[in-house]
């Protein structure tokens, strides 16, 4: 495993597209070559090297490369965009878009992310250890092909729209979120481990839900069924099991009719 | 002005009947002349290389508002398939629906000069000349959809075809519009009334009229007013197995009739998108193509011209004045839709269609396609669309082209099916060895298509006095690739196209751009008291906007270019 770190100079002045700073563009080059990779601020298209100090050299592939970010993230966005493997450690806070696409690898941000965090995650393993913002693990806008595999964690809280035509993987945030959590969903699993303000599950046709703390609002569409107890991130608990969303079309499968389920702990 | 020689290319001008000899193309201010007239300019060695006139797209849907409307619900088109600003160009975003500046240079790649937008709602007129005045490059005509008009529903109940012949050349008139579109005729209106009309028989709600009578009316109104196109007809139940009964019930009712115009046409019906009409078996398990049956009819009939409508096999967004469809597709794979009614005149609706390779009746569609184009005995009526973007976007034509021509190619995408043994028990491609070569291609993209619109006077073809548009392929007839893959990436990336004079493609890029114009059809038949009457009242009474606010004014439309009818029976 080799390591490249990049420390961001932060002298720009609009967003920067960070979508090369990924361990499938980096495989098989070195620092210099590194810093002839582009990527853009604005309509501007530059170099990683203008905005970044590069050191060290990548592996032959992606699995064998470890990149580090530091310095000031805040303001660049698309960090470990479609990388399929390898790891990506960003030591702080980053902006929009970290690990949307993700096919593998591991991602880790130490710090808080923007919106649209992981979204159409097909693989991987993607840990936020602050908060993010809204669209978490969500489908690209007008997108029906949701997440479809991998494991979002975000340590902290999430804003709204979670998981947004999930259709596979497991979205797991420790905090709380806001509004709309598996709207649309059609298979996955999502876990909130503190308070969810509303709107869960709705027009959700498959999948799970899971939420530990309240559900301040929930969706008329839910219907209570039965308790059941269930493992859950490595832990077993009890927990009440609605059906839903019973006004969308609901699938069969073997005669029987697939619901989309939420289960909120006992 | 300027002028430029074509050199030693192999000419193909079906209206000609040259076919791939050896040839010298002059061109003088923008028109094609006579080789030796060209004592000057630039010379283009195109030797080795195949020369057509500039491609002429008989049915595409570019333009408009429900062009727009798919672009706005799919943002997701445009994602990691947009194309930032090159030396030339701007910006091109989108895939199955492309911006309007990444379809004029996306047709210009492929040697297109002139496209038709087959589907323009009369309200919304306007905006379809603002997206043609968008759009580089391409010269683009419109046609009007009347298949569910309320004034043509009312006269041709009553067997008025002079009061609907009046109305509609002052519709041409009022939209700049090039001829007659008649989608769903009559289903689209009792959808209204939460109906549908699926046989050419069921009566429309209210109005009381059939489908077999507004098509043959219709037909009746094209002829006596010596429009430059036929009726250009998307029939009842599109797309339902069992579709190609009411399609051949619908082709029967143009036996008999004559074509009366100086345009050059033959046909007085052309059944766009033949594909989707000719579908065999009762429900999707027994779904089968009935090709066949569709082309031995065809075949006999001189007065049909149709248009294929190829499946292309690629994600893409469905969109038609056929309401009633789009509500039964959105049913079928519960992804977005967007619909609409247009006050008297029509209505639409858009829907995303991924067309899967795994899927079983997707690939029965896709040998129904190449089935009818290899059937067909006269390519000058078979023309060569996707429908775009229905059956799947404009950008694929290269790829149709190379199945057409390379069984190979054929056989090698059938047997990579997952149901290849249910698709070839449904159909007949993998009995068909047929071929098409250069010069069929030619007939099916561009001199067909041209003659089938009336226009083969300006495009389609490299006679002296016609518009300099001319694509060249990087094919040599002589020793065709054997790699079949070569033949779509020739005509992907044209080696040169030039339009009205200009290089506008230099190796499958984009050099330069030329001013586009609007073609539309100036019947002069005059109005009626009576229809002048109709007219004020509808207004009044029922639409929206004022009459004053509703035809398109002038300055509104982009450099246009009217062919000027003088009723025939006037």
């Amino acid at each position: 495993m080799s390591t490249v770190t990049i420390t961001s100079k932060g002298a720009h002045e609009l967003y920067l597209e960070a979508y090369n700073v990924t361990p499938d563009a980096f495989a098989g080059k070195t620092a210099a070559e590194i810093a002839e990779i582009e990527c853009h601020e604005g309509n501007y298209k530059g170099t990683l090297g203008e905005y970044f100090d590069i050191a060290g050299s990548a592996g032959a592939t992606a699995e064998e490369t470890t990149i580090i970010v530091n310095g000031d993230c805040k303001k660049i966005k698309r960090i470990g965009q479609k990388m399929s493997a390898g790891n990506v450690i960003v030591e702080g806070d980053c902006d929009m878009y970290i690990g949307g696409w993700m096919q593998g690898g591991k991602l880790l941000v130490k710090g808080n992310v923007d919106s649209f965090c992981g979204i159409a995650m097909a693989g991987g393993e993607l840990t936020v250890e602050g908060s993010a913002q809204n669209h978490v693990g969500s489908a690209y806008r007008g997108d029906w092909r949701g997440m479809t595999g991998g494991v979002l964690r975000v340590k902290g809280s999430v804003g709204n729209d979670i998981g947004t035509f999930i259709n596979g993987g497991t979205i797991i945030i420790e905090g709380d979120a806001f509004i709309h959590v598996s709207t649309h969903g059609e298979g996955g699993t999502i876990i909130v481990k503190g308070n969810v303000e509303g709107r869960v599950g709705g027009q959700m046709v498959k999948g799970d839900v899971y939420v530990y703390g309240d559900i301040k609002y929930m969706m008329p569409g839910f219907k209570y069924v039965d308790e059941v107890e269930a493992e859950v991130d490595g832990e077993t608990a009890k927990f009440a099991h609605y059906i839903g969303d019973l006004g969308e079309r609901h699938p069969k499968r073997k005669g029987q009719i697939v619901y989309g389920n939420i289960y909120k702990k006992l | 002005m300027s002028e430029m020689i074509i050199k030693n290319g192999f000419v193909f001008d079906p209206l000609a009947g040259i076919k791939g000899e050896k040839k010298d193309i002059g061109i003088k201010d923008g028109k094609i002349v006579d080789a030796s007239e060209v004592k000057k300019g630039k010379e283009i060695d195109a030797s080795g290389k195949t020369v057509m006139a500039g491609g002429v797209d008989i049915h595409t849907h570019v333009v408009g508002p429900k062009v727009n409307v798919g672009r706005l619900m799919r943002p997701e088109d445009k994602l990691f398939r947009s194309r930032t600003k090159e030396r030339n160009t701007r910006m091109q975003m989108g895939f199955a629906v492309p911006s309007t500046y990444a379809t004029g240079y996306a047709y210009a790649r492929m040697g297109y000069a002139y496209v038709n937008e087959a589907a323009m709602p009369p309200l919304h007129s306007p905006h379809v000349h603002e997206e043609i005045r968008d759009t580089p490059i391409l010269d683009i005509s419109a046609m009007p959809v009347m298949g569910n008009n309320w004034f043509q529903m009312e006269y041709l109940k009553q067997g008025e075809i002079e009061n609907n012949a009046a109305y509609t050349a002052w519709l041409l008139r009022a939209t700049k519009g090039i001829g007659i579109k008649c989608v769903n005729p009559g289903g689209t209106e009792a959808w209204g009334w939460g109906m549908n009309c699926l046989t050419i028989h069921d009566p429309v709600p209210y109005f009381d009229i059939t489908p077999a009578e507004i098509v043959k009316g219709q037909i009746q109104t094209n002829e006596f007013l010596g429009l430059p196109h036929s009726l250009h007809v998307h029939g009842n139940n599109l797309g339902n197995p069992g579709s190609a009964e009411t399609t051949l019930d619908t082709l029967k009712l143009a036996e008999g009739i004559t074509t009366n115009n100086k345009f050059g046409r033959e046909q007085v019906l052309h059944n766009t998108h033949l594909q989707f009409h000719s579908y065999g078996g009762t429900g999707w398990g027994d779904f089968e193509s009935a090709s066949q049956k569709m082309m031995d009819y065809v075949n006999k009939q001189k007065n049909i011209s149709f248009d294929v409508g190829f499946v292309t096999l690629d994600e893409t967004t469905t969109m038609t004045a056929d309401g009633p469809f789009e509500y039964h597709l959105n049913h079928l794979n519960h992804l977005k839709w967007a619909n609409v009614d247009v006050e008297l005149e029509t209505a639409a609706g858009v829907v995303p269609f991924v067309y899967d390779k795994n899927s079983k009746v997707c690939d029965i569609q896709w040998a129904i396609g190449l089935e009818l184009a290899l059937l067909a005995k006269d390519h000058m009526k078979c023309h060569l669309t996707t429908d775009h973007p229905n059956a799947g976007p404009f950008t694929r034509y290269p790829r149709v082209i190379k199945w057409l021509m390379s069984k190979q190619a054929r056989d090698e995408l059938l047997h990579s099916f997952k149901y290849a043994d249910k698709v070839i028990d449904a159909t007949i491609i993998e009995s068909m060895d047929r071929e098409l070569d250069l010069y069929e291609i030619a007939q099916m993209t561009r001199a067909g298509t041209a003659k089938c619109l009336g226009i083969s006077n300006m495009y389609g073809g490299l006679t002296p006095g016609m518009n300099a548009n001319v694509a060249i392929y990087d094919l040599n007839p002589e020793d065709m690739p054997k790699d079949p893959e070569m033949i779509e990436s020739a005509f992907s990336r044209a080696a040169y196209m030039i339009k009205d004079g200009v290089v506008v493609v230099e190796n499958g890029d984009v050099i330069a751009t030329t001013p586009r114009k609007t073609i539309w059809t100036d019947a002069k038949y005059p109005l009626n008291e009576l229809v002048e009457r109709d007219i004020r009242e509808k207004f009044l009474k029922y639409y929206t906007v004022e009459l004053e606010n509703y035809m398109v004014f002038d300055d509104h439309v982009y450099n246009t270019v009217p062919l000027e009818v003088e009723s025939p029976a006037a």
